[in-house]
């Protein structure tokens, strides 16, 4: 039976001449794998499958290991390539490349994972050789059946869809327009500006966020190229690189923007006041039709529909009343919009730690327990309290305050990571505490990071202030009095870990700098662009280090706090880098694409059209004059399961063919058949 | 040799998430048992169960299935058919006389190296309670011996 499978299997040519490149990475395979051993066994043992030669080096991917690869398909005629070496998510092109470089088609060669899927995750060297070896005896049957294949090309639109309109965003959005090219920035709130907009100081430098902020909203609102939809959501996306189709639903802001010059007199003369949640986190009030902040990019205000009293009551009106342009319409629908796109940023950024999670910190229950938002908005000029950094009660300026770090972060219960500004954002708030009250002030840290240009000596300039630090896990603050002194304080009980003491601190405000955390719809946002959430529930980027604002799907690009927290300099790289790459693709105007797609070899095809259910892509039609099934190219999206599914075999797929998959199957197997083959 | 029987187990994973839980696995340096050799499938929707079949007809003691978690499939929904799939062949096994515990399907996004590593350890533990398969090797000749095939296919000089 198996006898009859490889041969039918086989496209039996026998004129396979294969390479097999066994890489040493270093010690990272030769430390738990027998490289040398491998490349002999093959060599001898899979010279009747057609390994003509077998080789082991230090570094395949160097330029001397590709060197060898192209050298030998040249002075061997060697017509498939091998290499066993890591994943091929990391150098697959590499050697695809070196191949083609030697005139081979780069379909042609095949890499076997024994880095990720063996010396990296096994230890008994004996056994891990072995599964090298039955690996490579996969690969090798596997790569008999290779074809050789021409790479797919797509047409890239040259417009780009930024979702998102903090910093990140506006940064890849503003390269991107001022390279000549068509930008749509999609931003769910009413304005573009994010979290930054909200602060007032920046670390290290101290400068004012909304002096460097709000020239980069004003370029994006007026730039000719770049279609600003605020107050709308990205719905649905549709399509592959290149040519996107996204569909999103700017939601009815109940003001005509045509005729909305944006003076303000509708949100002066609205006698609703409602709680600023989002944009003064709670501390403030804005009005039932309102623009966020008063710098906010667009101009024209939204009116709140759950809040307002027209909606409630079915009377005031006080706004289109006073209106001098009649812009007011409150029978404004929702509408849905579609764009046509060829690459996507996303820059949906970060979502504030609930604080109230850590109970024992009294956040929600003892007033003056603020998070570190609600600070930015205290010492913000434009503030609730125009900058005057005050109690709970509005009025008093505390005397001493407790700044807690990693309210959320580095701890087990809540978040594991890093959020990697709270250390400076902390020392920015003990420095402004300390400006403008003269309050003694306490930092709370586990450990001290302030790794970055010039933080360091930001951290050194906060210390010769005079501000204390106690290095600790805050174990809990509360306002129950021991001692007279501690009367109406509230205490911060912590343990001194560089004195080794218990120590009761009272102070009269205490700022936790709470962790970010990835927007609460962060999932269902990668779904809806088919990319993948970490275990935390960050955007998975391409590779950590070597790809950090691509993903795994082409054309989505990830910046900002949505792949990771990050500061304000870090999220502005990320957002001109995506942008650079999406530059260069519009460039080239086309792009290459993987061959993975499924046809129909029409004299095989019964028209039994169980096929025809199965795409999702809707690449799928049948022909009802000739009965047969025809599968579209331009639509195929290569999963291959209607591969899987066509009883007559007559759906092929490239790259993962039938013939591909059993050759690997038998060849992974080989060795448990003919334990002889083992031994070298 | 009973006593010391270590399963062949072949596992399928999808190339978006299964495949990158692997690798992440292997960047992570997390431990699992050397019985597994995985194959690379674009998802799991492409998996034909002939490839089940015949992995175990040739030895193999069991099969892993991995894939996206259900509405996570990169090609928004043939996880799902795997899933039909998956039923279908463990009761054809079940058909065969063979314990459809043999085949096991795993959801593993790429996050998920760590549970990735895991449930393919318990699987070989699992495997290896139940014992060889031995499907194939009654009746029917291993075909790749050298002696063999040399007989067959014209080995190029």
């Amino acid at each position: 039976m198996t006898k009859n499978m490889i041969e039918n299997a086989s496209p039996a040519d026998g004129q396979e001449r294969i390479g097999v490149y066994v890489c040493h990475c270093g010690t990272n395979i030769a430390g738990v794998v027998d490289v040398v051993q491998i490349a002999e066994w093959a060599a001898s043992k899979l010279k009747h499958r057609g390994v003509v030669i077998a080789r082991e080096y230090k570094f395949m991917c160097s330029s001397l290991g590709q060197e060898l690869i192209e050298k030998d398909i040249k002075e061997l005629g060697l017509n498939r390539v091998i290499v066993a070496a890591c994943s091929p998510h990391l150098h697959e092109k590499t050697f695809r490349t070196a191949c083609a470089n030697a005139g081979l088609n780069p379909f042609l060669c095949e890499m076997v994972s024994i880095r990720e899927q063996v010396s990296w995750v096994h230890t008994d060297k004996v056994a891990a050789t072995a599964k090298a070896k039955a690996m490579i005896s996969g690969g090798v049957e596997r790569v008999r059946h290779h074809v050789p294949l021409d790479p797919l090309t797509v047409p890239i639109n040259p417009a780009t869809l930024v979702v998102g309109g903090g910093i990140a965003g506006i940064q890849s959005a503003l390269e991107i327009a001022d390279a000549g090219f068509h930008v749509y920035l999609v931003e769910r709130e009413p304005s573009i500006g994010g979290h930054m907009a909200q602060f007032d100081k920046t670390f290290p430098t101290l400068d004012c966020a909304a002096c460097i902020l709000t020239p980069k909203m004003v370029s994006v609102g007026s730039h000719p190229n770049i279609t600003l939809l605020t107050w709308s959501e990205v719905e649905k996306v549709d399509g592959y690189v290149g040519n996107f189709t996204v569909t999103v639903r700017k939601k009815a802001r109940m003001i005509n923007e045509e005729l909305c010059t944006g003076c303000g007199i509708c949100q002066e003369k609205c006698p609703k006041k409602v709680i600023d949640d989002v944009y003064e986190a709670g501390l403030g009030y804005r009005k039932a039709v309102y623009t966020p902040f008063p710098q906010a990019v667009p101009k024209f205000p939204v009116i709140d529909v759950p809040n307002c009293t027209y909606y409630e009551k079915g009377t005031c009106k006080a706004c289109e009343k006073f209106c001098p342009t009649n812009a007011i319409d409150f029978n404004q629908k929702d509408e849905i919009l579609t764009l046509d796109v060829g690459n996507i940023i996303l820059a949906t950024g970060y979502e504030l730690f609930d604080a109230r999670r850590i109970t024992n910190y009294g956040y929600g229950r003892l007033p003056n327990v603020f998070t570190s938002l609600e600070v930015e908005r205290l010492t913000n000029a434009a503030g609730p309290t125009n900058g005057d950094i005050v109690l709970r009660d509005g009025k008093t300026a505390p005397k001493a305050v407790g700044i807690i770090h990693c309210a959320g972060s580095r701890d087990r219960n809540f978040n594991n990571y890093c959020s990697v500004i709270c250390c400076m954002q902390s020392l920015k708030f003990a420095h402004l505490v300390h400006e403008r009250t003269g309050a003694t002030v306490y930092n709370f840290y586990i450990d001290m990071r302030t790794a970055f240009k010039d933080y360091d000596e930001f951290y050194q300039r906060v210390l010769e202030e005079g501000t204390l630090f106690v290095r600790g896990k805050v174990a809990e603050v509360s306002n129950v009095p021991r001692i007279e002194s501690e009367r109406g304080k509230l205490i911060i009980q912590v343990e001194d870990t560089l004195v080794g003491k218990q120590r009761r601190i009272p102070v009269d405000m205490v700022i936790l700098s709470a962790a970010l955390e990835p927007r609460k719809d962060a999932k269902e946002v990668a779904k809806k662009f088919g990319i993948s959430c970490s275990v935390n529930g960050w955007f998975i980027e391409k590779h950590p280090k070597l790809d950090p604002v691509a993903t795994m799907t082409e054309g989505i690009f990830i910046v900002g706090c949505a792949q990771g927290p990050k500061d304000i300099p870090n999220s502005v790289a990320q957002g001109a880098a995506a942008a650079a790459r999406v530059l260069g693709r519009i460039e080239q105007k086309q792009m290459a694409l993987e061959p993975v797609r499924a046809s129909v070899v029409e004299e095989k095809c019964s028209g039994c059209r169980i096929c025809n259910g199965l795409c999702p892509f809707n690449a799928i039609t049948f022909h009802e004059d000739r009965m047969v099934t025809e599968i579209n190219p331009a639509l195929c999206q290569g999963c291959g399961t209607c591969v899987a599914a066509c009883p007559a075999g007559a759906i092929t797929g490239t790259v993962f063919s039938n013939d591909q998959i059993m050759a690997q199957i038998e060849g992974l197997l080989m060795l448990n058949v003919e334990p002889e083959l083992i031994a070298v | 040799m009973t006593d010391s029987f270590e399963p062949t187990i072949i596992g399928f994973t999808c190339n978006w998430c299964s495949y990158r839980a692997a690798d992440l696995a292997g960047t992570a340096r997390i431990k699992y048992l050397p019985n597994v050799r995985l194959i690379r499938l674009m998802c799991s929707g492409r998996l034909d169960p002939t490839f089940v079949f015949k992995a175990l007809a040739n030895g193999a003691d069991g099969v892993m299935i991995t894939g996206c978690h259900p509405g996570e499939c990169h090609y928004i929904e043939q996880n799902y058919k795997a899933l039909r799939r998956f039923q279908l062949m463990r009761r054809t096994l079940q058909g065969f006389g063979i314990e459809p515990a043999r085949i096991r399907l795993v959801w593993a996004s790429a996050a998920e190296g760590a549970k990735f590593a895991s449930e393919v350890s318990s699987f070989i533990e699992e495997v290896r309670a139940l014992g060889p398969l031995h499907w194939g090797k009654n009746g029917s000749t291993p075909s790749l011996a050298p002696e063999v095939v040399q007989e067959k296919v014209e080995v190029p000089a």
